[in-house]
């Protein structure tokens, strides 16, 4: 399918949806639709130190500082053995190995991009857009607007404090709020009508009221959540508390859900299972985990993906850390999630296999993988996979 | 329809508003400015206020522009927040001072016997690094509420954000005033190589950007790749993953003084000596530089150490993709997010004829007709919106308690010196344009209309209701009813209250569109 007829095809799906605010009861999603939210680790996450090729003798001679040291029961810091190749690092035992040990968890080694610039910020906006980086003709079109837009029972949310680039570009208005702090909703009804009555007619209406409207109703739902579990904090301490609340959400209102989290640009002192990658790693872990238990039975109908824009090098650099690389480490979690296994095509990790000599191949493109995922979670047919990712070949990895 | 009134009302609160505000500054002349003024006007700087309007008054446009241009390194700011900033320690002491500081207090630490002293000592630290990057963050906060040269003022937001460096990151925090001040205010309005140079060569930019660890036999790329894509030539400037690999050789050597020496140079054999290069906290080292000959952009950059780096500045600085790069940024910030290329092409005209001279190329686009062309099509960013709305609202009465602007910048996601990626923040509209973002702005507008904040309060004391603003001023009858749209003018004649009809009018599309 070209261009124009897919913008065609998205034109006409808005037209065709019903009044064009999430906030009705109109967007009530069916309780059966199964849950996506995206996790973005914005900086390129050292894969290498997350998921330890252990088997690699070429992996223990590039990292004389940074290696992980291989499974021996006598030592806690050593990688925890998923394979005879492949090890975790021990700062996720208490987090991510237990979803690991309940086939709860798959790995996607050799993920990533057909972007070649290593640069942060070009390779994030690729794959905020879905589109093939030699054909970007819509700087302003994220994949999962595109996605909201074919899927109109999966009301979509960002959990961030400004719109992300995945979400720009929706014909109707994708909430955004962030969930590290709650507080009460400031305006009564008569003033946020005449506040959103401003609007009225500009570019921003929808935004101005559905703003106004998700702030009343979030902090509602929120207050009690938060009374119920006894954490009456309106500021989230960490991530495990945002996830938290974002599980409230995701569980009674929205299907699509994005958040992100930052810091992972470790060129210097990045550690192995101390210091700031160890630190970061415990952190997201933590917070996964408390996310698939705070939506108990609904964990089973819910899928995360955690992606990054590209993996680092494979060699240390002279400073204890890692440069930009390219292929990375995707994660996927569910409760039904096929897991348990490292999936995807992959090679054997020594020098050979390199690509430029510095980083990881990419032989799972992350559209491909998305788009087999998303077609069996929500039988999308292939021309909404075409509009929600061009040109891309969905690859089914089984993951669901 | 009660807007009759409404209207009466709105006078009524005029009247009071003229009795009990402190007088504004004389208008020189009586007559109103066209719309075409007010349009420039609320583009040149972070929205009007009466001293603003009144200097344009004065001096007309063009002489106007003239004094903002010329920048004689006045940036006036009112006695009381001269003294606030000044009692500031990052304000007080030099860079260097401020780098041994912090090392003499870690390893205090360090020499410490494990225990409750050290863990106290640790927290102290951490509070003392909060302290001082909360310090910087006010600091550029309220000059840009404050500062007379309301143009420059963007300028050292704007430089700010296109040099961006991360405040929490390592020791940015102790040496990031000074990149404000020092660095980037400092060479705003001048040519854009020797800014170029003056972040190179800074502690901050050393730091945030890992330069600083840069060495022969242990190069780090990160600074130089984001020199030429961030700062320079842009991700499509023609420059390819060896010339990133070949500026870092070039780049290996520029650091910063290790505190740990005491001020004391390096020990160098004799042949190095004369090629060692120390300014405040920067050095080259020419015992970490990797002196081989090097490629760049096409061009042979022979091994000489530190005049490697000018050579490449000028060359990275002088590619027609640089002044593109640099004038579309210039052009997306203050007046489109997807500014006219005709506009751009005449900005990189000007950028290349003058060899990067800033003012010259913010003549052509303050004089563009394309700049007026988009008039009120402007989202502004949060930090215009918090800095306007506190210029319009308190009109150059000195707060006492800057905390209330971080604050506010926190919760719209766009804190000084917070952006933790070095791109620095978008500078269209789509992303702080959506729902979640016009709540909380409104909520803020709120918080600044209705006097419900500690803007007037000392930290630490005891709240005080220090009353609502006026915002029914000659200023907003002069300037911004007239070209008010229905929809604000309804809504403003449904307020209650004063302090709901500020709120209104801080949140109207007319004030957050310029």
């Amino acid at each position: 399918m070209d261009r124009r007829q897919f913008l065609f095809t998205a034109a006409t799906a808005a037209l065709a949806a019903p009044a064009l605010s999430f906030s009705g009861k109109l967007f009530a999603a069916p309780a059966t639709t199964p849950r996506f939210l995206l996790v973005f680790l914005r900086g390129g996450y050292d894969c290498n130190n997350l998921l330890v090729p252990y088997s690699s003798d070429f992996y223990y001679q590039s990292r004389p500082t940074l290696a992980i040291a291989k499974p021996d029961p006598n030592n806690p810091n050593s990688a925890i053995a998923l394979d005879g190749n492949w090890g975790l690092n021990p700062v996720l035992r208490d987090s991510i190995y237990p979803l690991w040990q309940r086939k709860q968890i798959a790995f996607v080694p050799f993920a990533g991009t057909d972007d070649m610039s290593r640069s942060h910020f070009e390779t994030q906006d690729n794959i905020e857009s879905g589109e093939p980086s030699n054909q970007r003709n819509d700087y302003r079109s994220g994949f999962m607007a595109r996605l909201s837009g074919a899927m109109t029972t999966v009301p979509s949310i960002a959990f961030t404090d400004a719109l992300p680039l995945s979400f720009q570009g929706s014909k109707r208005d994708i909430p955004n709020i962030s969930l590290r702090g709650v507080g009460k909703p400031a305006f009564d009804e008569r003033q946020s009508a005449i506040l959103s009555g401003m609007y009225q007619g500009t570019a921003l209406a929808a935004a101005a009221s559905d703003g106004l409207d998700l702030r009343q109703r979030v902090s509602k739902e929120l207050q009690d959540e938060m009374m119920k579990a006894n954490r009456g904090a309106p500021t989230a301490k960490n991530f495990a508390d945002e996830t938290q609340r974002i599980a409230t959400l995701m569980r009674d209102q929205y299907r699509l859900g994005f958040v992100d989290v930052g810091g992972w640009d470790t060129h210097v002192n990045q550690g192995n299972t101390t210091g700031q990658l160890a630190n970061n790693l415990s952190n997201l872990g933590q917070g996964l985990a408390a996310y698939a238990n705070a939506l108990g039975d609904e964990w089973n109908n819910t899928i995360v993906v955690v992606v990054s824009e590209f993996g680092r090098t494979f060699r240390e650099n002279g400073n204890k850390g890692t440069d930009h690389g390219h292929g990375t480490v995707y994660w996927v979690l569910g409760g039904k999630v096929n897991g348990g296994r490292i999936a995807g095509e992959q090679v054997a990790v020594n020098q050979q296999s390199l690509l430029q000599n510095r980083d990881y191949p990419v032989l799972t493109n992350y559209r491909d993988m998305l788009g087999g995922l998303l077609a069996r979670t929500w039988g999308l047919s292939g021309s909404q996979l075409q509009s929600v990712f061009p040109g891309a070949k969905p690859r089914d990895l089984q993951l669901v | 329809m009660e807007i009759p009134t409404a209207r009466r009302s709105a006078y009524v609160w005029l009247a009071f508003a003229l009795t009990c505000v402190a007088a504004t500054p004389a208008l020189a002349r009586e007559e109103t400015l066209s719309q075409d003024d007010i349009a420039w006007l609320r583009r040149d700087s972070f929205d009007l206020n009466s001293a603003t309007v009144a200097r344009y008054r004065e001096l007309g446009r063009s002489r106007f522009l003239d004094e903002q241009l010329t920048d004689r390194g006045t940036d006036n700011l009112p006695p009381e927040i001269t003294q606030l900033l000044g009692s500031y320690e990052v304000n007080s002491t030099p860079n260097d001072e401020m780098l041994v500081r912090l090392q003499e207090e870690q390893q205090k630490i360090k020499d410490m016997p494990d225990g409750d002293a050290k863990n106290d000592a640790r927290k102290f630290q951490q509070q003392h690094a909060n302290d001082l990057l909360q310090q910087s963050q006010e600091t550029v906060m309220l000059r840009a509420v404050y500062g007379s040269n309301q143009l420059k003022e963007q300028m050292v937001w704007f430089w700010l954000n296109h040099f961006s460096v991360y405040g929490a990151k390592g020791r940015v925090r102790w040496v990031v005033s000074d990149y404000a001040q020092n660095t980037i205010r400092a060479h705003a309005l001048g040519k854009f190589r020797d800014l170029v140079m003056a972040t190179l060569e800074s502690p901050a930019m050393l730091e945030f950007l890992d330069n600083a660890q840069n060495a022969k036999g242990h190069v780090n790329e990160n600074y130089a790749r984001e020199l030429m894509e961030l700062h320079t030539l842009g991700v499509h400037g023609g420059y390819t993953q060896q010339d990133v690999q070949q500026l870092a050789l070039i780049l290996t050597g520029a650091g910063i003084v290790p505190p740990k020496r005491g001020g004391e140079p390096p020990k160098l054999n004799p042949q190095m000596q004369p090629l060692y290069i120390r300014q405040g906290a920067f050095e080259f080292n020419p015992a970490r530089h990797d002196f081989s000959d090097k490629t760049l952009l096409g061009q042979t950059i022979k091994g000489s150490g530190f005049k490697e780096i000018e050579q490449a500045v000028d060359l990275i600085t002088r590619q027609p993709a640089c002044a593109q790069f640099v004038s579309r940024k210039l052009a997306e910030y203050f007046v489109a997010d997807q500014p006219p290329q005709t506009l751009i092409d005449k900005m990189a005209r000007t950028f290349r004829r003058s060899d990067g001279d800033i003012g010259k190329v913010l003549r052509t686009l303050f004089e563009s007709k394309e700049l007026l062309a988009s008039r009120g099509k402007k989202f502004k960013d949060p930090t215009q919106f918090v800095v306007s709305s506190v210029r319009l609202a308190y009109d150059g009465k000195p707060l006492v308690n800057a905390k209330p602007l971080l604050n506010w910048l926190n919760q719209l996601g766009e804190p000084a010196f917070g952006r933790l990626t070095p791109d620095g923040w978008p500078l269209d509209s789509v992303g702080w344009s959506s729902s979640g973002q016009m709540s909380k702005r409104f909520e803020i507008a709120r918080a600044i209309g209705t006097g419900d904040n500690r803007l007037f309060t000392p930290e630490g004391s005891p709240k005080v209701g220090a009353g609502f603003p006026m915002l029914t001023t000659r200023l907003f009858y002069d300037a911004i009813e007239p070209n008010l749209s229905a929809a604000t003018r309804d809504a403003l004649g449904k307020a209650a209250s004063q302090q709901e009809w500020n709120t209104f009018l801080l949140s109207s599309p007319d004030f957050n569109f310029r």
